[in-house]
């Protein structure tokens, strides 16, 4: 098993290193092809004071060279200096929002996923029609409704009118700032969550073995927990990196609704400010948590249904 | 293709009551989006500088109200809508058109060629392509061409693995076989022979598409990265009324509402749609 488990994982290495030094290269390049520069101001610039800036971060060298310097300094951990926050490097930046950013979105996909396939196995299950289409119908509200008109609305409700939650704001260490935030990321995935769960338990409870675990006249709680389980949750393992990806877009707006310290502010701050290796960097750290939270699942996968990940590897 | 099997997709739907409910209500939305200017004739633009932010009145002049500088919510909404809407459809036209190509071509041609094709879409579906957008309309400037196309670039990725999938299964198919034999060429034969027989499956699938693609433009007008001032997007105004919630939520509400209702009905409306093909395909086999 371990031997299969390192293979497989040396196999998918092979995919994700090449995929994480194609987003480094490609947006390094297409930073520079832009036109403007990051110290373009409403007041241009004396040319010397230019000059000077550019010298001073390396701007001036040919472009190869600085691409070479950007990948040492990334293989050192050094995402370069902030254009913009002129005393911190990104590196500092991104490991004082991090933890914040991590936080909301781990409790995000937690609570998707505890309310997500506890409800879709409910709603496989359900004898009657009624509430199967009711739990589903939630689902699809769930679905339509965005975090960033979520929020608002949630803060309306439960910060302004009845006063229970802060609309806004962030204290360390106090969890009442995360609940609406955390609610309003957590709704999508989990409607997600739920249907598919449904729909692989649907799958798994019309299967052969299933119906023999029946037959052999174990209760329905056995079947379901020992047998219809694991296959049910396929889907919703392979639906685990969309899902992080959906929260982390989604935290982008939450953090600046909700105006949490995050890390999610930065891209679109980097964006609109034109602060090229903030924006590289949260790029590069985005990419590589997706490219992880592959691995993950094929892992996920190995354990949920050893057959795929053999025939794979 | 027998009985009740051969009803055609569209009588599949009217018997699925979400998905006639949802068609009729995307109807309905997108009539008072078009229509809505013209029955109330408050300019989207104009300032009403006795009405500033004032609430809902249905018997008054202004519906659903004003914004912060006196501009009818009603008739800002129905303008959202339709530059959502339209965003929506012209991305979908082009992310559908990158995609009916590039997976027919890889389908077809099979061999090297499509495990070539299909390697560059696995390291593509690997990058994180909203912030490639969000990063391509800063180094680019903001405007609506972009997004259009950035949206659309977006979209194409599983419309190619689709057409792709059921080309490499028609491609073996006889009558495929009798017109490459008759001398057809391969833009031929994709063209009248592949073609017409994935379009269903590609029309699912193209609902389906509509409403994430409504999801993405709002989120990046939200952002402030999409649509800019004047123009309004449903986007561009939940994040006004969003910022003016505490005082005048019904900012907030309306656009926010008609985008969840339109999110809404077009997820059931793709849903009821595949439903419905997939019945079909069900007695067809």
């Amino acid at each position: 098993m371990a031997g299969v488990m390192l293979k497989f994982l040396l196999r998918r290495l092979r995919v994700a290193v090449p995929t994480l030094f194609v987003i480094v290269t490609a947006s390094f390049f297409l930073v520079r092809l832009a036109p403007g520069g990051p110290f373009d101001q409403e007041q241009a610039l004396p040319p010397e004071i230019l000059a000077n800036l550019q010298r001073a971060y390396g701007l001036d060298r040919p472009l190869w060279v600085q691409y070479g310097r950007y990948l040492e300094g990334l293989a050192h951990g050094d995402f370069g200096p902030s254009f913009r926050y002129k005393d911190f490097t990104v590196t500092e930046l991104i490991a004082q929002g991090f933890p914040v950013s991590a936080e909301l979105g781990l409790l995000a996909l937690a609570v998707a996923l505890a309310c997500g396939v506890p409800l879709g196995i409910l709603a496989a299950l359900a004898r009657r029609p009624l509430l199967d289409r009711g739990l589903m119908l939630c689902a699809a509200l769930g679905l339509a409704v965005p975090a960033f008109v979520l929020l608002p609305l949630l803060g309306l409700v439960f910060g302004v009118h009845w006063r229970w939650l802060p609309v806004a704001g962030w204290e360390p260490g106090s969890p009442r700032f995360l609940v609406l935030p955390v609610f309003a990321l957590a709704l999508a995935p989990f409607a997600y969550v739920a249907r598919l769960t449904r729909g692989g338990m649907r799958e798994a409870l019309a299967s052969d073995y299933v119906r023999t675990a029946h037959a052999k006249g174990l209760p329905l709680s056995a079947v379901v927990w020992r047998h219809a389980l694991r296959p049910a949750l396929l889907p919703v393992a392979s639906y685990l990196p969309p899902a992080v990806a959906s929260i982390m877009t989604g935290s982008l707006v939450v953090e600046s609704i909700a105006g949490l310290p995050g890390i999610g502010r930065y891209l679109v701050q980097g964006a609109l400010n034109r602060d090229y290796t903030l924006v590289m960097g949260m790029v590069i750290v985005y990419s590589a948590i997706l490219v992880l939270m592959g691995l993950l699942v094929d892992l996920l996968y190995l354990w949920l249904d050893p057959r795929i990940a053999l025939e794979r590897a | 293709m027998n009985g009740a099997g051969a009803l055609p997709l569209w009588r599949r739907l009217g018997a699925d009551r979400a998905g006639a409910a949802a068609a009729l209500f995307l109807a309905l939305i997108a009539s008072i989006a078009l229509l809505g200017p013209l029955v109330n004739p408050n300019d989207p633009a104009a300032i009403d500088w006795h009405a500033i932010a004032v609430a809902p009145r249905l018997e008054g002049a202004h519906w659903f109200g004003t914004d912060r500088l006196g501009r009818d919510v009603f008739v800002r909404t129905c303008d959202g809508a339709r530059v959502s809407l339209l965003v929506a459809l012209v991305a979908t036209a082009i992310s559908v058109g990158i995609g009916i190509l590039y997976g027919a071509v890889a389908g077809y041609a099979g061999g090297r060629v499509d495990e070539l094709m299909m390697r560059l879409l696995e390291v593509l579906d690997g990058l994180p392509l909203l912030f490639f957008v969000i990063f391509l309309t800063v180094i680019f400037g903001r405007g609506e061409t972009l997004l259009f196309a950035a949206i659309g670039a977006v979209g194409w990725l599983s419309m190619a693995r689709l057409v792709r999938g059921q080309t490499l299964s028609l491609r073996r198919r006889e009558f495929i076989e009798a017109a490459v034999a008759l001398g057809a060429g391969p833009a031929r034969v994709i063209g009248v022979h592949v073609l017409p027989n994935v379009l269903a499956p590609v029309i699912v699938y193209a609902t389906l598409t509509v409403p994430q693609i409504v999801l993405f433009e709002s989120f990046l007008s939200f952002l402030g990265l999409g649509v800019q001032e004047p123009a309004a997007s449903l986007g561009t105004l939940v994040a006004e009324g969003a910022a003016e919630m505490q005082a005048a939520p019904w900012i907030l509400l309306a656009p926010g509402l008609c985008l969840g209702v339109l999110l809404l009905a077009l997820n059931v409306l793709g849903d009821a749609l595949r439903d419905a093909f997939a019945a079909r395909a069900a007695v067809g086999s």
